[in-house]
């Protein structure tokens, strides 16, 4: 007993203390100018923004690879269920430098690029226009090339893509044990009463999963908002369009400017634990509600 | 209920409505059998493929020489040497933090499992920036070791006489990976340990063994799978680490770099098949580690249900 506290201070408290202890020192404004400064601001809205759409993303797709590994049979599931982990288990700067050989315009991904950019013939005549262009003709005034994703890596999707491929296991593993605990009868139940298999689902299955898929969308954002290896291979890095906060900590250190550093890190520190709070108390409220 | 559908289906075949009514008409199986295939296959097995395809694409004997370089091998060396020192410590922590939480009442005990779980919580940067903030030399070990009237003169000397240093050295990626590690075996115990209960060492204690016999022969073989579990799943994330040990290492090639370091050097040299030999190491610990994990499981469940 004694031995776990003073690990747990030595390691982890006391460190982390430092860290406020040192913005303690800073000055109201002093910090307000470090956490608030227009390219910190612009690293929030990338970081926030991208983490919450690779969350929702997750949590749509997490439920369905979720349910089709619970209730469907099909050969090759044991491996398929191993694969999930794989972004645990993957060092993070290796998925970074993966994912950006398959989505770099010379990629895997460049066979895509005729398909968005269109294909001339080496006698000028036009094969094909490219979907860009017939967008841009149908809905103009918006630049479809960025909007696609035409250049995936070292842009803003490239960052969406590497912060869904690490929070992808958190969705489907918290769903997972959720949902081989439910019980068939209340489908059965629900099936005898003349529900359609579609107004069980969204009636009777889904409500009884919303605790944990929030939970799992929740633990995928809050790590999507930390993550730093596998994003910066990818990002590009151009300051106030694709930089993520994390990396700016980084950036900050580099210059020796501890302090704003440290008031960064701590902004992120505080609205992960607030995260990590909300899904504590959200756990207890479902564990309440159900016994009730 | 339960038993009164049961029936119905054994009187009315298994095609009968209420059956039907909770299975999925095939095409919905199907299709959404399909989405998660793809989805899977584009996301996770993509990536995995392109690290060995990109790896091997200059052949064989590039790859190899890329491996046995002796930066890479330095590489090698730190890397497992941090893991040697920080996944035996976790354990130990995580073996007497969930004997603790499980096998005694005190108060605060919700408060200590959140604070377990913490580091998860941190971003890797910050995991690295406050083990700076403490060691580094413009921190707390920093202004000690230029303090002019020091708390404990003799100390104070023997550091700086010792040339010691943990930041920018290998002490600070040992630290920062037994941070980022640190939750790992204790979260898998805590639970597992909860579910079993303690009447088995109630049981060894009126036959008079003493605690450590108790963990030896009663404890510890109810846990092992699931301690092995922790230790591969910790052990994983040591080896891999990247943003935590990329701020405290300092990045000195040959000396400061672990596998994940290197790689990023090697790629912002454009030397991307060497960058790529080095990640497909990894990306070979992190399949070895599933396949683990997947027999782990699996025994598991053999020995829970037997």
């Amino acid at each position: 007993m004694g031995f776990t506290l003073t690990y747990l201070s030595l390691i982890v408290l006391v460190p982390l203390a430092a860290a406020f202890i040192k913005t303690s020192g800073m000055t109201w404004d002093a910090f307000v100018e470090a956490v608030a400064s227009p390219r910190v601001m612009a690293s929030y809205r990338v970081s926030f923004g991208i983490s919450l759409l690779a969350g929702l993303v997750n949590a749509f797709f997490g439920l369905i690879v979720a349910w089709v590994l619970v209730r469907y049979p099909f050969p090759g599931k044991r491996i398929v269920d191993a694969i999930v982990d794989l972004p645990f288990a993957l060092p993070t700067a290796v998925a970074g430098i993966a994912l950006t050989a398959i989505y770099a315009r010379n990629g895997w991904a460049g066979f895509l690029e005729p398909l968005w950019g269109g294909v001339v013939a080496p006698d000028g005549h036009v094969v094909h226009n490219g979907f860009v262009q017939y967008l841009g003709s149908i809905f103009p005034g918006v630049n479809w090339g960025e909007w696609l994703g035409l250049k995936i890596a070292f842009d803003r999707p490239g960052i969406f893509i590497a912060l869904t491929f690490i929070g992808l296991p958190f969705v489907v593993r918290t769903l997972q044990p959720v949902l081989e605990e439910l019980e068939p009868e209340f489908e059965e139940a629900s099936a005898t009463l003349g529900a359609t298999r579609w107004q069980t689902m969204h009636k009777v299955i889904f409500p009884q999963l919303l605790p944990a898929l929030i939970t799992g969308f929740t633990l995928s954002f809050a790590r999507a908002l930390g993550e730093y290896g596998s994003v910066v291979f990818i990002a590009g890095n151009q300051p106030l369009h694709s930089e993520i906060t994390p990396l700016l900590i980084i950036t900050k250190l580099e210059q020796y400017d501890y302090q704003g550093a440290t008031a960064i890190a701590v902004v992120l520190l505080v609205t992960s634990f607030t995260l990590l709070l909300l899904i504590n108390l959200l756990q207890n409220w479902t564990r309440r509600h159900q016994r009730a | 209920m339960a038993t009164t559908v049961t029936h119905l289906k054994a009187q009315l075949g298994d095609d009968a409505p209420v059956s039907r009514a909770t299975r999925d008409a095939p095409w919905v199986r199907w299709s959404l059998t399909a989405v998660a295939l793809l989805f899977l296959a584009g996301f996770l097995l993509l990536p995995l493929a392109a690290v060995f395809t990109e790896a091997l694409r200059k052949g064989l004997g590039v790859y190899f020489c890329a491996l046995i370089d002796a930066d890479a091998l330095a590489a090698i060396r730190l890397t497992l040497l941090a893991a040697a020192i920080s996944v035996p410590a976790n354990v130990v922590f995580g073996v007497a933090a969930a004997w603790a939480i499980t096998k005694f009442h005190f108060r605060g005990k919700n408060v200590l499992i959140t604070l377990i779980d913490l580091p998860f919580a941190v971003s890797p940067v910050i995991s690295g920036l406050i083990y700076v903030l403490v060691f580094g030399l413009q921190g707390w070990m920093g202004q000690y070791m230029n303090a002019e009237h020091p708390w404990l003169p003799w100390f104070q000397q023997w550091l700086v006489g010792q040339d010691f240093k943990i930041i920018f050295a290998v002490p600070g990626i040992v630290l920062a990976t037994t941070f980022v590690t640190f939750p790992f075996v204790a979260r898998e115990l805590i639970p597992l340990m909860q579910a079993q209960g303690s009447d088995e060492e109630y049981a060894a204690v009126t036959l008079g063994a003493s605690g450590w016999q108790i963990f030896r022969r009663v404890t510890l073989p109810n846990i092992k799978w699931g301690l092995f579990y922790g230790v591969i799943l910790c052990n994983a994330r040591a080896m891999g680490e990247f943003g935590a040990v990329s701020v405290v290492s300092g990045h000195i090639r040959g000396e400061t770099n672990t596998i994940p370091l290197h790689v990023e050097i090697l790629y912002n040299e454009y030397n991307f098949t060497a960058a790529f030999a080095m990640a497909s190491l990894l990306a070979l610990l992190a399949i070895f580690t599933l396949v683990l994990k997947s027999v782990i499981e699996w025994r598991y469940a053999l020995s829970h249900k037997s």
